[in-house]
């Protein structure tokens, strides 16, 4: 009971774990107030003032080759170069987030670059949207009702003690070998025990213990998460990175970026994220260097001929 | 043959003797757990000179019943308590995996 007290609370756990699992380009702010290379520092003072906001990205036909912020018009407010071009003030070295990307990467990159706002391009690089920590906010308050809601819904309706339906969200820290297992032993036991047929628990088992193992051993911690109806088990595993360089290399059997310590608890045999897709019935990872990664696994639970053989 | 069936084999050392005498159909040898998560059958003794906490969570989600420890491998403490739990034997033998597999293919005939 001690060891439980310490964890945040489920519910907020959870509303996390589904905050995460959004797209960056259902949370962005889509109106976006951009300048062109011609524009001046004036012109983006009247667009902050007017607007209220503290960043303006700088366009060359719709690809961001800059990004004027609050700092950069103060600068230019000092030396009283306001007639200049947005070119000679603006930060240059700007970090773009692409629209597809899962939210949870955008909030990790907020934590390792010191911008307020990240512009946010398609996959033609062209500018959509800007991210900023009130998009954040704002969707962290969306979810957080709406899982409100839900909640209120099953206290009217309580479930039966035999069904299917949980959700359970699980945080891991980076080489926590102690406790990376025990969400899989858990989910495990919960299908047992709801009669789920050995070789579906099983599969289960596989893909949670990897992306539980691959969570400690490989990220700087994350969070998994388990969503699971009567027809089918989702885990979701969300982690604020490294990241995956090769993501192909990653899925090949038998290559591990796993260190010697990392080896010495057994692990790192470069069999994890293989196990997990063979596994799966739907399998999905994203990933960012820098960022993060998200993996989704989907496993059928009214899969008639899984009870052959067995 | 029962889990209990091996206690009978000189070679081998009962070191977690709370265990569920279930059923032992086939056996499986690997020191890498990702490979005994993904390959090992349901019911198998599990051969490794892996000696770890890990070894014994794998082998619960994996449904092996028995697992020997090769060439006198120490078992931590942390690692036979996380056994009893389970209720999954612990034996450990001075000979290595090879000999200990051929053993045991022996046995089971």
């Amino acid at each position: 009971m001690s060891e439980e007290v310490k964890q945040p609370l489920q519910s907020s756990l959870r509303v996390q774990e589904l905050l995460y699992g959004l797209r960056i380009s259902e949370v962005m702010t889509q109106k976006v107030f951009a300048v062109s290379k011609n524009c001046t520092m004036r012109d983006v003072r009247v667009i902050m003032r007017n607007n209220e906001i503290s960043g303006v990205p700088v366009v060359d036909s719709k690809r961001v080759v800059g990004i004027v912020t609050m700092n950069d018009l103060m600068n230019a407010l000092e030396e009283g170069a306001l007639d200049d071009s947005v070119i000679t003030w603006m930060t240059s070295e700007v970090k773009t987030l692409a629209e597809d990307m899962p939210l949870s990467f955008g909030i990790s990159a907020f934590g390792k670059f010191s911008f307020r706002q990240f512009p946010v391009v398609n996959k033609a690089n062209e500018l959509t949207g800007i991210l900023t920590f009130r998009n954040v906010n704002h969707a962290l308050i969306r979810e957080l009702s709406r899982q409100l809601r839900h909640m209120e819904q099953q206290n009217e309706n309580p479930p039966d003690a035999d069904d299917l339906r949980f959700a359970k969200v699980y945080q891991l820290a980076r080489y926590d070998f102690e406790n990376g297992g025990k969400a899989s032993s858990e989910i495990k036991k919960f299908l047992k025990s709801r009669g789920v047929p050995p070789k579906l628990v099983r599969r289960v088992a596989v893909a949670s213990y990897e992306l539980e193992i691959n969570l400690v051993a490989h990220s700087i911690g994350g969070m998994l998460g388990f969503d699971i109806t009567a027809d089918r088990v989702k885990i979701s595993a969300h982690d604020r990175g490294p990241g995956i360089k090769n993501i192909e290399d990653a899925l090949t059997e038998g290559f591990s970026t796993a260190n010697e310590w990392i080896r010495s608890q057994g692990f790192g045999a470069g069999m994890g994220l293989p196990n997990v897709k063979r596994v799966a019935d739907k399998f999905a990872i994203e990933s960012a260097v820098g960022m993060g990664t998200m993996v989704q696994a989907i496993i059928y639970l009214n899969q008639e001929n899984e009870n052959e053989g067995q | 043959m029962k889990v209990s069936e091996l206690t009978s084999l000189e070679a081998l050392t009962c070191v977690q003797d709370t265990y569920t005498d279930a059923e032992i159909s086939t056996g499986y040898t690997s020191d890498l757990l990702s490979d005994v998560m993904g390959n090992a059958e349901e019911n198998s003794v599990l051969i490794t000179i892996q000696a770890h906490k890990n070894t014994i969570a794998v082998s619960s989600l994996a449904g092996i019943t028995a697992i020997i420890i090769c060439s006198k491998r120490p078992c931590p403490e942390d690692m036979l308590k996380a056994a009893r739990d389970e209720g999954i034997a612990v034996f450990q033998t001075a000979d290595n995996q090879f000999n200990t597999s051929a053993l045991i293919a022996q046995k089971l005939g």
